[in-house]
């Protein structure tokens, strides 16, 4: 029977390799077949989660991860030999992709997945052709800085960016586009870099400044603006899933105001990358952590946490660590490391014994693994306190006579029970009472100077290593074999300053040049900042299931020269900005953005709408409501009443803040995980309980609903209209509002629809004085003609905070 | 003019096309590769729907299967007696009862056979009871979570670990909308009730939309302000100012969609006209002055409050009517520790007759036959009990191994009772249904495939009902 299906199969075989020579020739395939680029991601997806990385589900003996071994893609076992380079027909894995017999075919039916599509059988026929060469996976060797392609056109730029980009496009026989104006490059950039629009004033600058540095000179002003790092934290927000909360149970206030605020000066000082790795993973490891050091190291407290209540701690415990180690996995290895929690990885080549082996760097924290009631100031210890030496001082004098005037009363109230003599205990009462005063009076000075001094939760060692285990199918008390720290195997390997490995060992492994994710992972975020998606779109995973990237050599070169650098991000910054192929128009034809929807080709600029957090500090900017404040206590600017209430478990009402707090950046808004501010995440902000390498943008009805109706958004327009009619010259106010907004002028057209808008309004207004009122409240206008052309002008700059442009950059 | 919602639909059925039409998936297909996905899991399977829409009401909580639906008639003779190490195998509990002793506490209330089906109902029900021809009640329902968060956290998304798309989210994204003026997914949160202890959060993820496009997100209608956030127009913009400045605004957009070639323009425009529909579409679905009397009495009193779990229940109705395809209702305050009885009756006066009305109020219309309603909270409770426990007092602590909840309408068997518990439902001992199951359940009703409604993220083929083994619970399935 046996022999009998072989032979069958053997034909079937033939047959098939005969008819696909037939049917490849109506398959363009012009292009050589790159393993890592076109064969791995089909043997990932389709294969691997029964002949891959995981031993334990692993099938038939097979791995088609790699070539050599006994369960090699090459091997042969029970006759059958899976791939034989060269051969098709003696290559089990032809005839199993390819067949029509549903019992054979590959991937079986009961695996819910595709079958491979004609393209990707001829891409597996190329390769297998060709001696079915296996490479390592791109991703997990060290990157090697390109040579300079060749270029036809040789004039465009001399910088590698732009040639890397440019032999892609000319490769597609695609040309790039041309420079965008200057209006649009002025606002790409400003926004680009410190998440704000351009002034009036500073466009009119930069469109008189003709020199040839111009541009350059621009991009350095901004670099310098302490607004980068505020733009630049906000995404390193996201990626560490950073909130005020808790995030689980009764969702308690949690203070990570110091660890925030270092970020944004980590950027601002443009603190190497390395350190800045080496400070989160590891900042209290230093032999002396300066404040900075041990704030950064908050990294490690960022995890959602439970109240102390009713879970079990030693499963809070677990899940904490498990939360951390997946964090440093999507932060700084661009790796879904969580998936070995439960198995070895299905995809890539990380073993569960890898896994805890990273666990075990986690899973010392001398730190209770729930809240206690509500934590005092939002702080959990360990903790450390901030203040400059003079209020540490203070403070530690304080503490001491607070000390000792407890005592003092103590002692004397024991006195004061023991006496029995009426007139002693008189003059003891008389001292307890100066004692008390005392008390309450160093009390009172403690209480206040240690409410300013800042502190910040931190990481902390316990002295003795908790032993860590393997946990069976990720159950946190079903316990397997004892494993030690170390990194993964198939990646270099850890070095050891001590006896044992540690947080500090780690942070200095993935900072070492050798490794191959680090320097990736970060220039990767950082360009899919400024083009909208990175060169590998999946910036979360770098792995065998994430995408291969667009420009491979493009991120080798930006990777191996940010670590040349210093790992310095201003610097790298610079570098993509300047280059040509991000100053390019983002105007195109329909089709063009048909073919390349996310601009992968980078054939022209890129054009994506802005975040939220963009979206709203434009409308406070532009309507001159914006404070330009920095650090400190979140803010809670107002929001519709009820939500909070809606959630809580704990009586929680939203109380907004008032005065100028409301009108700061929305970096420092108020984010609670069980509800976080719906001017936010209506506009796709992710609810900070996982972490976000990128945002996806989808257009939806309630954003617009948003930008149209929200008070705040509304009070912006009314802030802006006013300033627009206090503009002497009457015919320049469309030009005026128009420009604040948009960054550019109105032509005819727009300048017609718009003062036609404003007219028809102005007379509808006119005609409804009590509409007109309502718009008006809180304005010191009298005259019913000036309120029908306030209230006009309200709706006119709110349409243009609607326009697709201004929500867009461009 | 073109109505823009149609160009958008043209927009993207030429997306489809382009992408069944055996391009593959070219990067040119990239944008759409996810609507590709979506797509597969309706397309592909064989499953014929049979219901079109959900209306789940979520007992946020964990109301007790003991008093409830899992009836125990022996176990009054067991009143405080150790609950047999046999029985509770030493399996874990929750950290209020770690190493308490186990003291059986019977429920103090009655059970009786109810319908043709005579299926047994408690007391506590009396209104429900008289739709338990209509009821399959599930008491093999398990999960993993010991604990509300994740308990609930689980139950929404298919996952303890947050960052997970909710069901809801899940269905909008492969179903899609059934109609063009209300969102896909509406989640009905109560505002009251009346267990007032331990009332448990609810966390905007519980309805969000994970790593899926945010479109498909709940949205949770307010009871106070606009019923939709932002929906209505501010003081001093009528709708006849908002409606000129949309014209002018489109007209702008077109200007700049004509130059610039970006078609995602189009989308503004479509958003920005679906957004002012809504602004009619909405008000005109919360305001019930119209319903007649009777449907209102059989809803209750409470239904003239606003926020109130009755006028939630009319209002999935009035959503069912319109094809919002899933419709969540939140009741909070079944978490009883302590006084279980007495809290049980509140809470029980709170959803019995609105849940008996909405089901009655669906099948009058012909509405029960493909809506899917479905009753359950995120675990159960404890035979054992906390407190001083008396025969007519105790409490109950939280129990994940088994909890009876129930499902009707839409494709399911009524009159039923589904998968046994032990004698002291404390565990399952036939047909167990994981979350997952029910999960699994709830989309082969509607047509889809679990294992085929799939998401690429972070390297996998995300699923509402995970890695681990699911099965749809055909035994139930008319």
């Amino acid at each position: 029977m046996f022999v009998i299906r072989k032979l069958i199969r053997i034909v079937f075989r033939v047959s098939l390799v005969g008819g696909c020579i037939i049917c490849s020739a109506f398959v363009a395939h012009a292009k050589e077949v790159s393993f890592g680029r076109d064969v791995f991601p089909i043997l990932s997806d389709r294969c691997f989660a029964c002949h891959g990385p995981d031993a334990h589900d692993r099938k038939a003996k097979l791995r088609l991860d790699l070539a050599d071994g006994p369960d090699g893609a090459y091997r042969t076992h029970d006759d059958i030999t899976a791939i034989k380079p060269g051969s098709l027909e003696d290559s089990e894995l032809w005839y199993r992709i390819t067949t029509d017999d549903p019992d054979d075919l590959m991937p079986p039916a009961k695996a819910h997945k595709k079958p491979l599509t004609k393209e990707e059988q001829s891409v597996i026929k190329q390769w297998i052709e060709a001696g079915a060469p296996y490479e390592r996976f791109w991703a997990f060797v060290p990157p090697k800085k390109p040579k300079t392609p060749k270029v036809k056109n040789d004039s465009w730029s001399k910088l590698p960016i732009d040639r890397l980009v440019l032999a892609k496009l000319e490769s597609l026989n695609l040309q790039p586009a041309k420079e965008a104006d200057k209006r649009t490059l002025i606002r790409r950039v400003t926004f680009d870099l410190t998440g704000l629009p351009p002034t009036r004033e500073e466009i009119k600058e930069f469109l008189a400044d003709n020199r040839p540095q111009a541009y350059e000179a621009l991009v350095d002003r901004l670099l310098a603006r302490k607004q980068y790092g505020e733009h630049m934290a906000r995404y390193w927000l996201d990626l560490v899933r950073f909130a005020d909360t808790n995030g689980m149970h009764k969702d308690f206030y949690r203070n990570f105001i110091a660890y925030r605020d270092w970020i944004i000066r980590a950027f601002n000082e443009n603190l190497g990358y390395d350190d800045f790795v080496r400070y989160q993973l590891a900042g209290d490891l230093f032999p002396e952590p300066t404040n900075d050091q041990l704030v950064a190291s908050g990294f490690n407290r960022l995890h959602l946490i439970i109240d102390r209540g009713t879970a079990l701690p030693e499963e809070s415990f677990f899940k904490n660590v498990l939360d951390r180690v997946t964090a440093t996995g999507t932060t700084f290895m661009g790796m879904t490391v969580q998936c070995a929690t439960c198995h070895d990885h299905k995809y890539d080549p990380l073993t569960q014994k890898d896994f805890y082996s990273l666990f075990a760097f986690f899973n010392n924290i001398d730190a209770a693994p729930e809240t206690g009631g509500r934590p005092k100031n939002g702080l959990q210890p360990p903790f450390v306190a901030l203040g400059s030496p003079e209020q540490k001082k203070m403070l530690a004098l304080l503490n001491e006579q607070f000390a000792e005037s407890d005592q003092a009363i103590k002692a004397k109230k024991k006195e004061l029970a023991s006496e029995k003599d009426a007139e002693k205990k008189k003059a003891h009462s008389q001292e307890l009472k100066s004692l008390t005063a005392k008390y309450n009076e160093v009390k009172g000075k403690r209480d206040r100077l240690d409410r300013e001094i800042p502190r910040a939760m931190v990481m902390k060692e316990r002295k003795e290593v908790r032993p860590t285990h393997v946990r069976i199918r990720g159950e946190y008390d079903v316990k397997g074999d004892l494993v030690t720290r170390n990194t993964p195997e198939f990646l270099p390997a850890l070095k050891k300053a001590g006896e044992n490995a540690s947080r500090m060992d780690l942070a200095e492994w993935f900072v070492q040049p050798e490794n191959p994710l680090t320097a990736r992972v970060a220039v990767n975020r950082f360009w899919q900042q400024f083009f909208g998606v990175g060169l590998v779109k999946t910036s979360e995973d770098l792995g065998a299931q994430g995408e291969v990237p667009s420009h491979p050599e493009l991120l080798d070169h930006l990777s191996v020269s940010f670590v040349e650098s210093g790992w310095k991000i201003k610097p790298l910054v610079k570098q993509i900005v300047l280059s040509r192929t991000y100053r390019q128009s983002s105007v195109s034809k329909t089709e063009q953005f048909a073919k390349d929807p996310e601009n992968r080709n980078l054939a022209r600029g890129s054009r994506f709408r802005m975040d939220a957090e963009m979206i709203r500090d434009q409308i406070l900017a532009t309507s001159g409501l914006l404070v330009n404040a920095m650090y400190g206590k979140s803010v809670k600017p107002p929001q519709p009443d009820g939500l909070w209430k809606s959630v809580t478990m704990i009586g929680e009402r939203f109380k907004p803040d008032s005065g100028d707090a409301i009108y700061r950046r929305s970096l420092y808004t108020y984010w609670k995980r069980g509800m976080p501010p719906p001017q936010m995440t209506i506009l796709n902000a992710p609810v900070r309980d996982a972490c976000i390498a990128r945002r996806e943008r989808t257009n939806t009805p309630s954003q617009a609903l948003l930008l149209l109706n929200e008070a705040e958004y509304l009070k912006a327009a009314r802030e802006l209209a006013g300033k627009t009619l206090q503009t002497k010259d009457s015919s320049g106010r469309l030009d005026f509002a128009y420009e604040t907004v948009t960054s550019k002028l109105p032509d005819e057209k727009e300048r017609k629809v718009l003062s036609d808008l404003v007219s028809s309004l102005e007379k509808n207004y006119a005609e409804q004085p009590a509409l007109a009122d309502a718009v008006c409240q809180g304005v010191d206008l009298t005259d019913a003609k000036k309120k029908a052309q306030f209230a006009a002008w309200t709706v006119l700059i709110n349409t243009l905070y609607n326009l697709d442009i201004t929500k867009t950059r461009e | 003019m073109k109505d823009p919602i149609t160009e958008l639909d043209v927009l993207q059925s030429r997306r489809t096309f382009l992408l069944n039409s055996g391009m593959g998936l070219g990067t040119a297909a990239f944008a759409s590769l996810f609507s590709k996905h979506a797509l597969a899991a309706k397309s592909d399977s064989a499953i014929k729907p049979k219901a079109k829409r959900i209306i789940f009401l979520f007992m946020a909580g964990a109301p007790s299967q003991v008093d409830l639906f899992d009836h125990k008639p022996d176990l009054h003779k067991l009143f405080k007696t150790e609950l047999p190490k046999s029985i509770s195998k030493g399996q874990r509990v929750t950290a209020m009862t770690r190493g308490k002793q186990q003291l059986v506490a019977p429920s103090t209330f009655k059970f009786a056979q109810k319908g043709k089906s005579g299926i047994w109902m408690s007391e506590l029900l009396p209104h429900l009871s008289a739709s338990a021809d209509d009821l399959c009640l599930v008491h093999s329902f398990n999960t993993n979570a010991i604990n509300h968060d994740p308990g609930k956290t689980s139950f929404c998304t298919g996952s303890e670990t947050p960052g997970k798309p909710s069901m809801g989210s899940w269905l909008s994204y492969g179903l899609g909308s059934l109609n063009k003026d209300l969102p896909d997914f509406v989640v009905l949160p109560s505002a009251f009730w009346s267990g007032r202890v331990n009332v448990q959060a609810l966390y905007a993820r519980l309805w969000g939309s994970g790593f899926l496009p945010s479109k498909h997100q709940g949205t949770s209608f307010q009871t106070v302000g606009d019923p939709v956030l932002f929906l209505s127009n501010p003081k001093g913009i009528d709708r006849k100012v908002r409606r000129s400045m949309l014209d002018s605004l489109a007209t702008l957009n077109r200007k700049h969609l004509a130059e610039i070639g970006d078609p995602e323009i189009q989308t503004t425009i479509a958003q920005q006209e679906m957004a002012f529909r809504m602004q009619s579409s909405v008000p005109e679905l919360t305001d019930i002055s119209k319903e007649p009397k009777e449907v209102l009495d059989m809803y209750g009193p409470e239904v003239n409050k606003l926020g109130s779990y009755a006028r939630n229940c009319l209002l999935a109705r009035r959503m069912a009517e319109r094809d919002v395809r899933f419709v969540q209702l939140f009741h909070r305050g079944w978490d009883h520790h302590s006084s279980l009885p007495k809290h049980m009756r509140g809470q029980c006066k709170d959803v019995d007759q609105p849940t008996a009305a909405l089901l009655k109020d669906l099948k009058l219309r012909g509405l029960l036959d493909d809506t899917l309603v479905v009753f359950v909270g995120e675990f159960g409770r404890t035979v054992y009990g906390q407190g001083n426990i008396t025969r007519e007092n105790y409490g109950r602590d939280h129990h994940p191994r088994c909890f009876s909840g129930w499902l009707a309408g839409g494709g399911i068997k009524g009159g039923m009772h589904y998968g046994k518990t032990d004698d002291f439902s404390y565990n399952v001992v036939e047909n167990p249904v994981h979350v997952r199951d029910l999960h699994a359940t709830m989309l082969h009703l509607l047509g889809v495939d679990h294992q085929k409604l799939i998401f690429p993220f972070q390297g996998l083929d995300q699923k509402l009902t995970g890695v681990e083994k699911s099965h749809v619970v055909r035994d139930i399935i008319a």
